[in-house]
């Protein structure tokens, strides 16, 4: 992917760190496009300030949805032509690889979209995604003083996000 | 009168579940004296949950994306009511296009213990359920008007939620383009 077109981008993939935390940053996005969170454990390369990046990365995401779905060779009830998908409706992408990361995407009906990358050996995540969804319900959206729709500011998400992903990359 | 809910919750939680709510609905009655206000407070208080209780409802539930509204209102009274409220719901009276239906629930651990006053008239006591399911609906892309067609607090032989269907609204993509 020559999105950056960085040439300091090596092309061996980083070695896994001391503690194993392999997982290089965490993104979660809303239906309007909001980033509700960010995190990063291991990312040596910024290319972009925060705010381009978020869009971009959203931005990226829509559209391959929509490049997947369009692209699909095997679906064989039309739907409605010319309105756009529903999130979760018609076929949906889970994972990009490149030589250097891995980057695994769950979007759940309610437009909720979690974004995991990693380093490329890594396996199917979708199950990992699923668990980090559960979280997001037990630790945000059941937290009284959290705003839906605002970015995520709840200590104990982060610190039990950061135990299960060191647990899984 | 014991009860246990089938989703394994003991009795005592389930009344202490009802009475709060019933405490809710007297204080309201209390702090706004008009039941139209009580009514819009519910509704509004049962939309703040279900824009919240969507995301709970789909992780715990696992079910994908529903392909027709048939299938919403299907999964709503069989699934959604059997996971928050321990109840299953029923769902009748389809219109032609398939945008409009009736939810009937049979029984309702929210009116455990309740009668309406004669000062009460005009009261939907479970109106935060219309808010819910409008919130929730509106998370998953719909816009719905949850109205109540029968309700067992007001003499009916069982609660029935109309379901309307207005439209879909898809995602946009939400930046413009030029920034």
């Amino acid at each position: 992917m020559q999105f950056f077109g960085g040439s300091e981008i090596s092309p061996s993939p980083p070695a896994p760190t001391a503690t194993g935390n392999n997982a290089h940053m965490m993104y979660v996005f809303n239906r309007d496009g909001v980033c509700l969170f960010y995190r990063e454990w291991n990312r040596p390369l910024h290319t972009l300030n925060p705010p381009q990046d978020h869009k971009l990365m959203f931005g990226l995401l829509f559209s391959l949805k929509s490049l997947t779905a369009k692209m699909d060779p095997t679906s064989a009830e039309k739907g409605n032509r010319g309105v756009p998908q529903l999130p979760g409706q018609g076929c949906s992408f889970h994972s990009f690889r490149t030589n250097t990361y891995k980057l695994s995407f769950l979007e759940s009906p309610s437009g909720i979209k979690i974004i995991l990358v990693t380093h490329p050996r890594t396996g199917d995540l979708r199950n990992s995604l699923k668990y980090i969804y559960n979280l997001y319900v037990e630790y945000v959206v059941k937290n009284p003083l959290y705003a839906p729709g605002t970015p995520i500011r709840c200590e104990l998400f982060n610190t039990t996000l950061d135990q299960y992903v060191r647990s899984i990359a | 009168m014991r009860r246990t809910s089938s989703d394994g919750r003991s009795s005592e939680n389930a009344e202490l579940f009802t009475l709060t709510y019933g405490a809710i609905v007297r204080q309201l009655l209390t702090d706004l004296e008009e039941v139209e206000e009580v009514n819009k407070q519910l509704d509004q208080m049962g939309y703040n949950i279900g824009i919240r209780l969507i995301d709970e409802f789909l992780a715990k539930s696992n079910v994908s994306r529903c392909v027709d509204f048939k299938e919403t209102a299907e999964v709503i009274a069989k699934v959604g009511f059997k996971m928050f409220l321990g109840v299953t719901a029923s769902v009748t009276n389809w219109d032609a296009d398939g945008t409009c239906c009736s939810i009937v629930l049979e029984d309702n651990p929210l009116v455990d213990f309740v009668e309406l006053p004669d000062t009460c008239q005009g009261l939907y006591y479970c109106n935060v359920l219309s808010g819910v399911i409008r919130g929730a609906l509106e998370m998953v892309s719909m816009k719905t008007e949850v109205t109540w067609l029968r309700d067992m607090l007001r003499g009916d032989d069982a609660y029935e939620l109309q379901v309307k269907l207005l439209k879909q609204v898809p995602e946009e993509y939400p930046y413009k383009d030029d920034e």
